[in-house]
């Protein structure tokens, strides 16, 4: 079954990339504009991505788990959040980058509250996305949204860390 | 974007300098780490390219702007909810919508849901953690958007 879901998937890129390449021979204007949308959001991600795996590289090889471990880990209490937070508002890009760096310290032993709040501040306050927000919406926007969802979202992963241990959730890439 | 190209050059400078063998380690484990997760990134590429050709930034703003503030924080979280947009073409977007005279509330509403709440991610999120904690973890993101849509509705006064 999860090999014919393989199967169907690949078979789905395919029809797909045909279907642009195609419309770009034929001159068939929505597909192009589907074609260019995926090229522009491409070319997007592919200045950032190398960037951050070559630093979870690193992280991963030269941090140390202790360090990880005492700083975010189980008894690492509010500091932890705050740290984490802080780390957020350095990452660049998006979700898409947020994702693999928390899956990273939670191998090197941060908490599950940790990384959720990880994801969770770096969609919302990195720090240059949040200077340019605040040039054309305001700073008391900007002030009021950080103040108002950074609580939230510790509160809230706190609350999920707790409710996936009771149900001895385990983190596994690839699931 | 720049900063980022500096940190990293530097970082793995010194990183050179340190430890050759561990610095090649690194870099041999961030390339199988994203030849792993490619094929998520290729899906949510695609995603993103047909769900943005069928709701271009146009008819965001649209409906963004033509409507009762309730209906309006509904509709924006629903469109920040299924899209996916850099913030350099977000912001200035609400800039534009701003001075058209959509409220801060409504935009909080789509940029806040633009920012925690990943459908189009979906495909990457699930690699790393699961269907049932990325369906979770979107949601609570959802109904937090929505308290700040509020907050920021009652301290600019756009509630009643």
């Amino acid at each position: 079954m999860k090999m014919q879901n393989k199967h169907i998937k690949a078979l789905a890129i395919v029809i797909y990339f045909v279907f642009i390449i195609g419309s770009f021979v034929i001159g068939f204007k929505s597909g192009k504009q589907i074609g260019h949308n995926f090229i522009t959001f491409s070319v997007e991600m592919l200045k950032i991505l190398p960037c951050a795996f070559i630093l979870i590289g690193l992280f991963e090889v030269w941090v140390k788990k202790e360090s990880v471990e005492k700083h975010l880990g189980k008894d690492s209490g509010m500091i932890g959040y705050i740290w984490v937070v802080l780390l957020a508002g350095t990452t660049v890009g998006g979700l898409y980058v947020a994702f693999p760096v928390a899956y990273s310290l939670f191998k090197k032993g941060a908490k599950l509250g940790v990384i959720f709040t990880y994801i969770g501040a770096s969609a919302i306050c990195r720090i240059p996305m949040t200077i340019f927000e605040s040039s054309f919406m305001g700073i008391k926007f900007s002030l009021i949204r950080l103040l108002v969802s950074i609580p939230l979202v510790i509160l809230s992963s706190v609350w999920l860390e707790n409710y996936l241990e009771t149900k001895n959730y385990k983190i596994m890439e690839g699931k | 974007m720049y900063y980022l190209y500096i940190v990293t050059g530097l970082t793995l400078l010194i990183s050179f300098i340190g430890d050759r063998g561990k610095t090649s380690k690194a870099v041999k484990i961030a390339f199988k780490k994203l030849v792993k997760i490619l094929p998520a990134f290729v899906t949510m590429l695609i995603l993103v390219s047909i769900v943005l050709f069928f709701i271009p930034d146009k008819m965001i703003s649209n409906y963004l702007g033509n409507n009762d503030k309730f209906i309006g924080v509904i509709l924006a979280s629903f469109f920040g909810s299924i899209t996916l947009m850099p913030g350099f073409i977000a912001f200035p977007l609400c800039g534009i919508l701003l001075k058209k005279g959509v409220s801060y509330m409504v935009l909080s509403a789509f940029t806040t849901t633009l920012m925690m709440v990943g459908i189009l991610t979906y495909p990457i999120e699930k690699e790393y953690f699961g269907v049932k904690v990325t369906i979770v973890r979107n949601v609570i993101g959802f109904f937090i958007a929505l308290i700040v849509a509020l907050s920021i509705g009652f301290f600019f006064g756009e509630l009643s």
